[in-house]
């Protein structure tokens, strides 16, 4: 009858010819993820570089097959060329604010896969809870968790982490964010934190690191040893945004500290002079560092494939401060419109969408810059009851 | 208000003999643990003081409350729900049957321990608490018929050794008092079960409260109807207000048309049949909540053209029709032909006294196109005025209902637009601007007003928005002390354009809460951070 679709030849199997061999290794920022599908009579076949675009154009496949009313699985004829437009697409979840079971992390990163996102930013550890369970300093956990025994990642958790995201693709860049936001790391590490001054005596809180101690930096040094040998990726996220002043100028020896140094009463020299070091520390372990803009506004020293992760919606307006930071020459990454945390009525993905990562002033070679992007999940009102809703 | 006491045994007599502090004093001095002072209670100083406070997680604050800090032990393998040998609920009373497992299960149910077993030695010294036993007073204690907006939900708990004792009226007042019972148990670090004895005297502040659950713009799968509707119990709420059929889809399967969801329906899976729709009525009277329908009109109601031809107007662009349509065509006899045995369907379906017939957001582009329509402006008088054509249609919904012995909600344009309403009709208040007004006008008017205006919670925004709707104060309208009686509850709604089975419960709890606790609660229970407290713990408690 006229209505009978012309059916090709049944395709039985897809062909996938990947052109770099082995399949042992991890994803990085220079993974090529290119790939090319062809369908036509009596052929299927997806060819990529690496894996990795092979992963890709699996994903697409699948997108192409369709149903129809019969049941019959079909596809068109097709031929698609693809290639990401930025290497670095990344998603943030938070388990700190609230702790996420390992199942709902690893059923994000199924979704970061149907979507083509590769970069999973873990920001592990914050200020209300230290779920990251260090072999060095098993006290850190112990202390700082919601619950030592049950709001923790093991290191078979985290094994089973990087294995999943690895299997999709996907790189884990873990944050460790230091100085500030590290309150739940002082139970477990007494000495770390700055004790907090109300006149003469301690007040008995705490604030961001402290600074002025060689404790700190052998610390320092110790945990992200740990840290660099258990995350496989090149970069290392090192935080270094937020850092409230109020408890380092109450403190009588920092005070002591600023003068011999010759900072004055500026205590941004004071955090660059910590970042400083700790970037030192990162990159004599071998890893790159990305780091939240604060870093870069503070005028600190910085390696130049330091890669400063745009955060701020406004002061400055986030596409001025892309335009400073690639014009300093370095890389960046776009976050600022995309806090999806901040969640609102309507058809909200709009807004996300029409973000365009490279509207603003510069030069090519400036926007060669921009690697990318990622969405944010912070989790002070996110728990697994709403996680993968209230992101997807 | 004082509950008549019945024969009491003992240390309870004693108890029971004490006066009630009004509301307000006790909300205020004692609800945090203060010991009594009475001298006949002991003080049992020297037992270790718990890290939480008994009332810490009670969600909605009762009206009275006393507790000690004495406190009693359950055995999950010997504690039992009982009906009292004085209670007038028959010993047949499913209603309650049900409820005691079910409580039984909210309370010990993840526990290993619900096998008899003697007491171990080492366990707690504090006496055991053996029973809750449960008195029905009413002689018609409602056990087999639906509850109503006149309804009782009052009761009396009592909670000390050896045993605790449940009074109400009817048994809607006995499920909300199991509700309150099972939030006053807790755990100690050890996994004991635990109760402080206490005292409460409650009841709700206002008799309707209620949830909109919008099944058309998404339609929801039956499990989802029903893990709200446990929800709401937890939260004393009493009224499912299902907005069951609209613009988009038509899932409820009718009986007497059932074109109307074969065609209006989203797919054949996209349904309510009979049977699913009579398992949420009984699955709600079980949990003493009234399920009233909304069948939306004459707006509204694209998915009905669908599968009911000539019901809708046609639009037309000049002389021609455009082959879209508008709201129910109210010219033709045909359409009230329909509507008669339509809601004939309807009334005996739904057991509620009361259904909802919408009213609400008509255009009226559409009838203004229509050569047949403005004909019948003309004839009738109505000049240019819309909405008297929009009245005179719904004046005619209105009869037609009221002749099935149905009471019937309107959203307030019906009042707004001057339709003439039977005296016992209640307005829902939605539109958002200026709802103080509105409410003192529909109640200046003599008629029953629900609030749902400020209690939109399909609206998200970042951040603890549960406090907005907390801080809402309903009788906060310009009105004398008759009108302000007008006001018999609100109803939190959840419309349904971007929610459905993927995200309806994280969006709609625990926020829902706090607009359980404003109608269920006294007026002055206000203060955000005890608020905040109970109602963390009540929400970990209702995962």
């Amino acid at each position: 009858a006229e209505s009978e679709p012309p059916w090709g030849t049944p395709c039985t199997q897809l062909l996938v010819s990947v052109a770099a061999p082995g399949c042992d290794g991890f994803p990085s920022l220079d993974s090529k993820e290119s790939y090319e599908l062809s369908v036509s009579e009596g052929s299927l076949l997806l060819s990529a570089d690496t894996i990795w675009g092979a992963l890709r154009g699996l994903e697409t496949f699948s997108q192409l097959v369709g149903r129809d009313e019969n049941g019959t699985y079909y596809i068109n004829q097709t031929e698609v060329v693809d290639f990401p437009r930025f290497p670095h697409r990344g998603l943030l979840l938070d388990t700190s604010r609230h702790y996420l079971p390992l199942r709902a992390i690893l059923e994000t990163l199924d979704v970061m896969a149907y979507n083509k996102l590769n970069v999973f930013h873990w920001h592990i550890v914050d200020d209300p809870s230290f779920p990251y369970q260090s072999l060095t300093f098993p006290e850190l956990s112990k202390q700082g968790a919601f619950n030592a025994m049950s709001h923790v990642y093991s290191a078979s958790d985290v094994q089973a982490v990087l294995e999943h995201a690895r299997l999709r693709g996907i790189r884990v860049i873990a944050e460790f964010d230091t100085p500030g936001h590290t309150l739940s790391w002082g139970p477990g590490a007494p000495g770390l934190l700055t004790p907090c001054y109300l006149g003469k005596s301690p007040s008995g809180t705490y604030g961001p690191i402290n600074p002025i101690l060689n404790s700190t930096y052998e610390f320092v040094s110790s945990l992200f040893k740990e840290v660099s040998t258990v995350f496989p990726d090149f970069f290392l996220h090192l935080g270094g945004d937020e850092v409230d002043f109020t408890c380092w100028k109450s403190n009588p020896k920092i005070g002591a500290f600023m003068k011999e140094m010759g900072f004055g009463q500026d205590y941004r020299k004071l955090e660059s002079f910590y970042i400083q070091r700790l970037l030192d520390i990162v990159s004599s372990i071998g890893k790159g560092s990305i780091v939240w803009q604060e870093v870069f506004d503070a005028l600190v020293k910085l390696r130049p494939d330091t890669i400063i992760h745009v955060w701020k919606e406004s002061s400055p307006p986030y596409m001025e401060e892309m335009a400073n930071v690639t014009k300093a020459g370095y890389s960046a990454l776009l976050s600022a419109p995309w806090y999806l945390n901040r969640i609102s009525y309507g058809q909200d993905w709009m807004a996300a969408y029409q973000v365009e990562p490279l509207k603003f002033k510069g030069v090519p070679e400036q926007k060669d810059r921009v690697i990318g992007g990622e969405a944010c999940m912070w989790g002070e009102y996110v728990d697994v009851t709403n996680l993968t809703p209230r992101l997807w | 208000r004082r509950r008549a006491m019945g024969r009491a045994m003992g240390l309870v007599g004693l108890l029971l003999g004490l006066f009630l502090v009004p509301a307000v004093l006790v909300s205020t001095s004692l609800r945090h643990g203060a010991p009594w002072t009475e001298p006949e209670l002991e003080l049992s100083e020297w037992e270790p003081i718990s890290n939480t406070v008994p009332e810490n997680s009670l969600w909605p604050l009762p009206q009275s409350l006393r507790t000690s800090r004495r406190q009693l032990q359950l055995a999950p393998g010997r504690f039992q729900l009982v009906h009292s040998t004085g209670s007038l609920a028959e010993p047949d009373c499913g209603l309650l049957q049900d409820a005691f497992r079910r409580y039984y299960d909210y309370m010990f149910g993840h526990s290993d321990r619900r096998r008899h077993s003697r007491r171990p030695p080492g366990a707690r010294e504090e006496p055991e608490l053996l029973q809750l036993q449960v008195v029905v007073e009413s002689l018609d204690p409602g056990c087999h018929s639906y509850p109503h907006l006149g309804s009782s939900e009052a009761y009396h708990l009592t909670v000390t050794e050896p045993v605790a004792i449940l009074k109400a009226d009817e048994v809607w007042g006995a499920l909300r008092g199991l509700e309150t019972f099972s939030q006053l148990v807790h755990e100690d670090d050890y996994g004991s079960f635990l109760v402080n004895e206490s005292e409460i005297d409650d009841f709700p502040r206002f008799a309707h409260r209620g949830i909109l659950l919008d099944t058309s713009r998404h339609y929801l799968p039956l499990k989802s109807i029903l893990t709200n509707l446990d929800a709401m119990a937890f939260n004393k709420f009493n009224v499912l207000h299902w907005h069951i059929v609209d613009d988009q889809s038509f899932p409820y399967q009718s009986i007497y048309f059932p074109e109307l969801s074969d065609k209006g329906a989203y797919s054949y899976n996209h349904i309510y049949t009979p049977t699913d729709v009579r398992l949420v009525i009984e699955y709600a009277r079980l949990r003493g909540i009234r399920v009233i329908p909304e069948f939306d009109t004459p707006g509204h109601t694209q998915s009905w053209g669908k599968g009911q031809k000539d019901l809708l107007t046609p639009c037309y662009k000049g002389q021609q029709p455009t082959g879209s349509f508008g709201p129910v065509n109210p010219i033709l006899n045909t359409t009230y032909d329909f509507m008669t045995k339509f809601f004939q369907e309807i009334s005996n379906v739904f057991p509620d006294a009361y259904i909802h017939l919408g009213g609400d957001e008509v255009n009226f582009n559409c009838w203004k196109s229509n050569p047949e329509v403005k004909e019948f402006m003309k004839k009738q008088g109505f000049g240019t005025n819309y909405a008297k054509l929009e009245s005179y249609y719904i004046q005619k919904i209105l009869d037609i209902v009221s002749s099935y012995k149905k009471g019937y909600m309107v959203w307030q344009e019906v009042f707004d637009n001057k339709a003439q309403l039977k005296p016992d009709t209640v307005v829902e208040v939605w539109i958002g601007d200026n709802y103080a007004h509105e409410l003192s006008k529909v109640t200046g008017a003599g008629f029953t007003a629900i609030l749902a205006a400020p209690w939109y919670l399909d609206y998200i925004s970042y951040g603890q928005d549960w406090k907005k709707y907390y801080s809402v104060e309903p009788l906060n309208f310009p009105g004398s002390e008759e009108q302000k009686k007008l006001l018999i509850g609100g109803e939190a709604c959840l419309w349904g354009e971007y929610v459905d089975a993927t995200n309806l419960t994280p969006r709609l709890w625990p926020r829902a809460s706090a607009v359980g606790e404003r109608l269920w609660s006294s007026r002055s229970v206000t203060n955000l951070e005890d608020a905040y407290e109970r109602l963390s713990n009540h929400r970990c408690r209702m995962l």
